[in-house]
């Protein structure tokens, strides 16, 4: 008879505890319903807006919108840009982040704003400091200008607006990663007699590429999209300064609808790429994080 | 000397963490660093290996008679365990036991061959040969340890230090570990130093035990001397359990509590006042009074469960005492909670304080 009692209760408790954490049906379907509705009218619905209008007047228009000169040449610089401020911008996020996690040293936590404050500048802003300093009137713009470099309504401007606003990607990615992941491998490899390069290069690289490759492509993605601060110092001359997203607008302003999506609709689905690049990514890290979990019992 | 550190002292900002340190390290020996949290020992270990800088003008540090303060990490050749075990992630067992070979500048570097012969040997050592292909992730706690102690012999290290080796192990692991390292601590005989904050373990293990409190040693030793003549206070009470008595030197004996006991280290003194210690196996328990000065207490709680009986008891004074008797002996005397026993000492410790001037 105590047997069935004690089972009774325990049973009790159980079926406390689970209504504790889970919500009514109704709440739960209204709350999935909500986030499904906005999820469709803000992200779905412009989504397939975009292609929609694209492919309005058939494949053969979307080929030749995208093969016009212009457009090939938006494209081109798109890449170049990339292919340079991605780059950069990865050296960098390892040094600072490898430098802010593995070591104490004065003006550590000013790095780390300095590092955040392109998130916190309106891009525009960006690119108009751009222009005040290598302008016409700016401070460094008649000198440079003097010996024949051109900053602003160039691609070199293009270039440096762009390494200015993806500079925190990859940095921002490391720092809790490395900063997680402790010194401590990186101690018992220089015990074991390897050099500075040999420990980062077979200890360090191995542990973060997961995070470091999540970095690079969310900086590559903002790099090929952005607008903003290269719309200032781009100038918007056709075939030489336009970038894919300013080739948009001008498209879209002359009322070539069509053609704007086209090249919209290519930055659209480098944003899929990425989102789908980033989960896959996501995971991997998670996975690389866990193993160390397990053991830890702390002191 | 395997290991010789001359007078060193580290400071961390306004903290110092150790205070003017030397210590010698007999080739061959196993030395246990024994101390609470914050005593230094680790800091004092991480100096050795080379992965802290002692304070600039601070003494000497030599492995074999050969200065290596200056010496970078790497070339030092110390084999370092971690206490959380520190393996590289993304390798295998064997590529992590195969580390230190491998980075090795290409003129000193073994062959493949070699590299496989040794790493396969230590693997053996460490009891570990089926589990070369496997990643750190994979094994458990007192695995991975194994593979950081082979990791750390493959490079021939002329010194082995171990941090809270044992720390992160549940009990029944660290009991087997212990007793394995010790065996083949007697099989390789290398000069080892291992950190501890736990004193069955270093009482245990090493050869000779250093006790540390804020930054200072507080007493070198073997096992037996540390534990039977503490030299001082710290040491008594950080080595288990122990009643505190204030006492008074008159003559040659001290008095404490209801209690007397010979003690002719300080014979002359009048009225001065000391500090009295007395472990609870020290302490005899009967139901009667058997002529002895004794001391009168009331049985509050009885804890029967292992090797021995753990007795607390209040003295008519009032304060808490503990006492532990052998089983036989308990069962014998027939207690329960609420029983008067009368206690006498068989031993007891005692440090004199400071004759006022």
């Amino acid at each position: 008879m105590v047997g069935t009692a004690t089972i009774k209760r325990t049973e009790n408790v159980r079926c406390r505890a689970a209504a504790a954490t889970t919500e009514s049906r109704w709440v739960r379907w209204l709350l999935i319903g909500v986030s499904l509705t906005f999820l469709g009218l803000f992200l779905a619905m412009p989504l397939a807006a975009v292609f929609a209008q694209a492919f309005s007047r058939g494949w053969a228009m979307y080929v030749r919108s995208l093969g016009d000169s212009d457009a090939l040449s938006a494209i081109r610089l798109t890449l170049l840009v990339a292919l340079i401020a991605v780059p950069v911008n990865t050296v960098f996020g390892v040094a600072a982040a490898w430098a802010i996690a593995k070591f104490q040293f004065f003006g550590k936590s000013v790095l780390i704003t300095l590092i955040d404050l392109p998130y916190s500048v309106s891009p525009v802003i960006s690119g108009l400091v751009l222009v005040l300093l290598f302008g016409r009137q700016g401070w460094l713009g008649p000198w440079l200008e003097a010996r024949g470099i051109h900053v602003v309504f160039a691609v070199s401007g293009i270039v440096l607006a762009t390494l200015f606003v993806t500079f925190p990607f990859v940095a921002r990615e490391l720092i809790p990663l490395m900063q997680a992941q402790g010194t401590e491998e990186e101690e018992a490899a220089r015990l074991l007699g390897a050099s500075g390069w040999q420990t980062f290069r077979r200890v360090t690289l191995p542990n973060i590429k997961w995070g470091l490759l999540y970095g690079v492509i969310l900086c590559n993605a903002r790099a090929m999209g952005e607008f903003g601060a290269v719309s200032v110092v781009s100038g918007h001359i056709r075939g030489e300064t336009n970038t894919m997203p300013l080739h948009v607008e001008v498209l879209y302003n002359e009322y070539n609808t069509t053609a704007a999506f086209a090249v919209a609709s290519l930055l659209a689905l480098l944003a899929l790429v990425t989102l789908v690049l980033k989960s896959v990514l996501q995971w991997k890290t998670g996975e690389q994080l866990a193993p160390e979990e397990q053991g830890y019992t702390g002191d | 000397m395997g290991i010789e550190v001359r007078n060193i002292t580290k400071t961390f900002g306004t903290f110092t963490a150790l205070r003017d340190v030397s210590l010698g390290v007999a080739t061959g020996e196993l030395v246990a660093l024994l101390g609470p949290s914050g005593s230094g020992k680790t800091t004092l270990l991480r100096i050795i290996a080379g992965l802290e800088e002692p304070d600039p003008g601070s003494g000497a540090i030599l492995f074999h008679d050969e200065e290596v303060a200056r010496q970078r990490v790497g070339s030092r050749q110390v084999g370092f365990v971690f206490q959380h075990y520190a393996l590289f992630r993304q390798m295998t067992v064997f590529e992590n036991v195969a580390f230190g070979l491998r980075v090795r500048p290409k003129r000193q570097r073994p062959s493949r061959n070699l590299v496989k012969y040794k790493v396969l040997r230590l693997l053996k050592l460490v009891q570990l040969e089926s589990m070369a292909n496997r990643y750190p992730h994979q094994l458990s706690g007192g695995q991975r340890q194994r593979v950081a102690l082979a990791r750390a012999l493959a490079i021939e290290p002329k010194v082995l230090l171990l941090d809270e080796p044992f720390g992160a192990l549940d009990a029944r692991v660290r009991q087997e570990l212990r007793q394995w390292l010790r065996r083949l601590h007697d099989e390789i005989h290398l000069t080892s130093v291992f950190v501890t904050h736990d004193q069955d373990e270093a009482l245990e293990l090493a050869d000779r035990v250093l006790v540390m409190n804020e930054g200072r040693i507080e007493q070198i030793g073997t096992p037996d001397e540390v534990f039977h003549r503490p030299a001082t206070e710290f040491v008594v009470k950080f080595l288990g359990q122990v009643n505190f008595f204030h006492g008074r030197l008159e003559g040659d004996k001290v008095h404490f509590s209801t209690l007397a006991w010979d003690w002719p280290e300080h014979a002359g003194a009048s009225a001065q006042p000391a500090r009295v210690f007395v472990r609870p196996h020290e302490l005899d328990v009967d139901v009667e009074r058997n002529g002895h000065l004794a001391l009168q207490a009331v049985v509050t709680r009885i804890h029967s469960a292992g090797p021995n009986v753990r007795l607390e008891l209040r003295a008519a004074s009032g304060e808490p005492l503990c006492a532990e008797l052998t089983q036989e002996r308990f069962r014998s005397l027939n207690l329960s909670v609420g029983n008067t026993v009368y206690v006498t000492p068989r031993d007891v410790t005692v440090f004199a304080d400071e004759a006022p001037k």
